[in-house]
């Protein structure tokens, strides 16, 4: 015989699927409300007071750096002298960088433009939704593919001589072979972070971490025709 | 008879004036608090009530904040700047040292302007990757995370484009170290490389329409989006929150999900799911 307790309410969190609103009815009871009781706050005023208060640090922060530090110019543009080297703003350095070593149409056009694909499709093919780590299902099958994979990049980047962004992969490969080493009963909590790792955190990772070398290697360590340099040479 | 600041304050907003204004009306009851929220053209894209844990720093490190923050302070910055700024060849760089030396504040203004638009950039990308670690694009946030990707190249671009504007050796080198990538681009490089730049190299045309693009096209866009970006984080269901982060209590009293995050106990079928009768009770 039913009684009012005849089904247990639940939230289903499936990822995968947006999420839905069911009512169920059953006899005797009326349309279960499912009450939250996530702990909200006001928009006006709390939120928009810690806001206002974040951006303000900021704004203070920024008239202080514009206050000590001046912002760079340099003589009049004169096209008929280059400097050497030339180099683009920050943030483009490290396309410059392997601009360096490829040829502009792959650099410059097809690298860039396979990244801004890449990114925009994140969302739609289920990145990440299940977050399982990577070898924690067929784990022989997997880590041949990966060996595979992470073989064929160091050869294409020895072949190029881009030491700068073999480094940097072959440390996430080095971090990655201790993920496959590693599961949720190892005893270090750092080998159990990196056994719980999806792929796509790995490629996010690799992207961001060759990101960041690329570019410091630009700004900081590429002198006249693009020369390694220490910083503290000039 | 002295007053309370208070008092005043409750005042103004009792004129007719104010109320004519804000639509909001006067109180702070909780109703009046969402009003303000909810019957203001600009504040309507924010929800009314957060969710508490999501104003910890941890959980999103304010990076989207920040980001508009500098954006503010670009344009606060960047429309008097323009006041003292001619695109012309070789007037650009006169006015530039103008700023330099000569107008009040000017050093300081543009100082700003420059910080503030690499911190811009680098907020930017922060943001993004701060997303994509906590799992925020997923399910129903796609389209907004596509939008960020959208605002990440007009950010890309307003800097790149407001780089050539003091026209000095720096400026002119890094624009066209820049725009000779397009030229790579197969079959249309040359064409795209002529197209932004107004001519076949970095000149007088080129300068124009990069104050142009940085002045008005770039920033108009970039307002555009981030209005969306913002009214979508409302209509998407707030800002995400981590599934790890276990919140939500079953109302119903007694039994718990064994599972919080994961779809495993409550999957459609499995008997334990929304909805679904709990099989070994209908069988009594």
């Amino acid at each position: 015989m039913a009684d009012s307790k005849d089904f247990i309410a639940g939230v289903d969190s499936n990822a995968k699927k947006a999420p839905r609103r069911i009512v169920f009815i059953t006899r005797r009871t009326s349309a279960q409300v499912k009450a939250e009781t996530e702990d909200q706050i006001q928009t006006f005023p709390e939120v928009l007071f810690r806001a206002t208060v974040v951006i303000e640090v900021l704004a203070v922060l920024l008239v202080w750096i514009a206050l000590i530090f001046n912002a760079p110019l340099e003589g009049l543009a004169d096209p008929s002298h280059t400097p050497n080297p030339a180099k683009a703003p920050w943030y483009f350095l490290g396309l410059q960088e392997m601009l360096h070593y490829f040829p502009p149409v792959v650099a410059g056009v097809l690298v860039p433009g396979l990244v801004v694909m890449a990114l925009i499709v994140i969302p739609y093919f289920k990145v990440n939704i299940e977050a399982e780590g990577l070898f924690s299902k067929d784990r022989e099958g997997r880590l041949r593919i990966f060996y595979i994979v992470a073989v064929l990049l160091s050869i294409f980047l020895v072949w190029f001589h881009v030491i700068v962004a073999l480094v940097p992969t072959l440390i996430i490969v080095a971090l990655m072979i201790l993920a496959a080493q590693s599961s949720a009963q190892s005893p270090s909590g750092f080998r159990r972070y990196l056994a719980a790792r999806p792929l796509s955190y790995w490629v996010m990772t690799w992207f961001l971490f060759e990101l960041v070398v690329l570019t410091a290697v630009g700004t900081f360590f590429r002198g006249p025709g693009w020369s390694w340099i220490w910083p503290w040479q000039s | 008879m002295a007053k309370t600041v208070d008092q005043f304050f409750d005042e103004v907003r009792e004129t007719r004036v104010w109320r004519s204004i804000f639509r909001s009306g006067t109180g702070s009851s909780t109703l009046h608090r969402a009003l303000t929220i909810q019957q203001n053209v600009f504040l309507h894209l924010l929800s009314t009530k957060v969710r508490t844990r999501m104003l910890t720093f941890s959980a999103t490190w304010y990076l989207g904040t920040l980001t508009l923050g500098t954006f503010l302070i670009l344009v606060a910055t960047g429309i008097p700047l323009m006041f003292y700024y001619h695109p012309s060849v070789p007037q650009a760089y006169a006015d530039t040292k103008d700023l330099q030396f000569v107008v009040s504040s000017g050093l300081f203004l543009r100082n700003l302007h420059r910080w503030s638009a690499h911190a811009m950039v680098f907020l930017v990308f922060a943001h993004m990757f701060k997303v994509f670690y906590r799992g925020a694009y997923r399910t129903p946030r796609e389209f907004n995370w596509v939008i960020g990707v959208v605002l990440l190249l007009v950010t890309l671009l307003l800097s790149y484009t407001g780089y050539l504007l003091p026209w000095d050796q720096l400026a002119f080198w890094a624009i066209t170290v820049g725009s000779n990538i397009a030229s790579a681009v197969p079959l249309i490089g040359n064409k795209i490389h002529f197209l932004l730049l107004g001519g076949n190299a970095v000149n007088a045309n080129a300068l124009l329409r990069f104050y142009v693009l940085h002045c008005m096209i770039l920033p108009l866009t970039a307002l555009l989006f981030v209005g969306v970006h913002f009214w979508r984080i409302r209509k998407d269901g707030g800002l995400y929150a981590h599934s790890s982060e276990p919140s939500i209590v079953p109302a119903q009293a007694g039994e718990k999900p064994t599972s919080r995050n994961s779809g495993e106990t409550l999957r459609p079928g499995s008997g334990q799911a929304w909805g679904t009768p709990n099989p070994s009770k209908e069988a009594q």
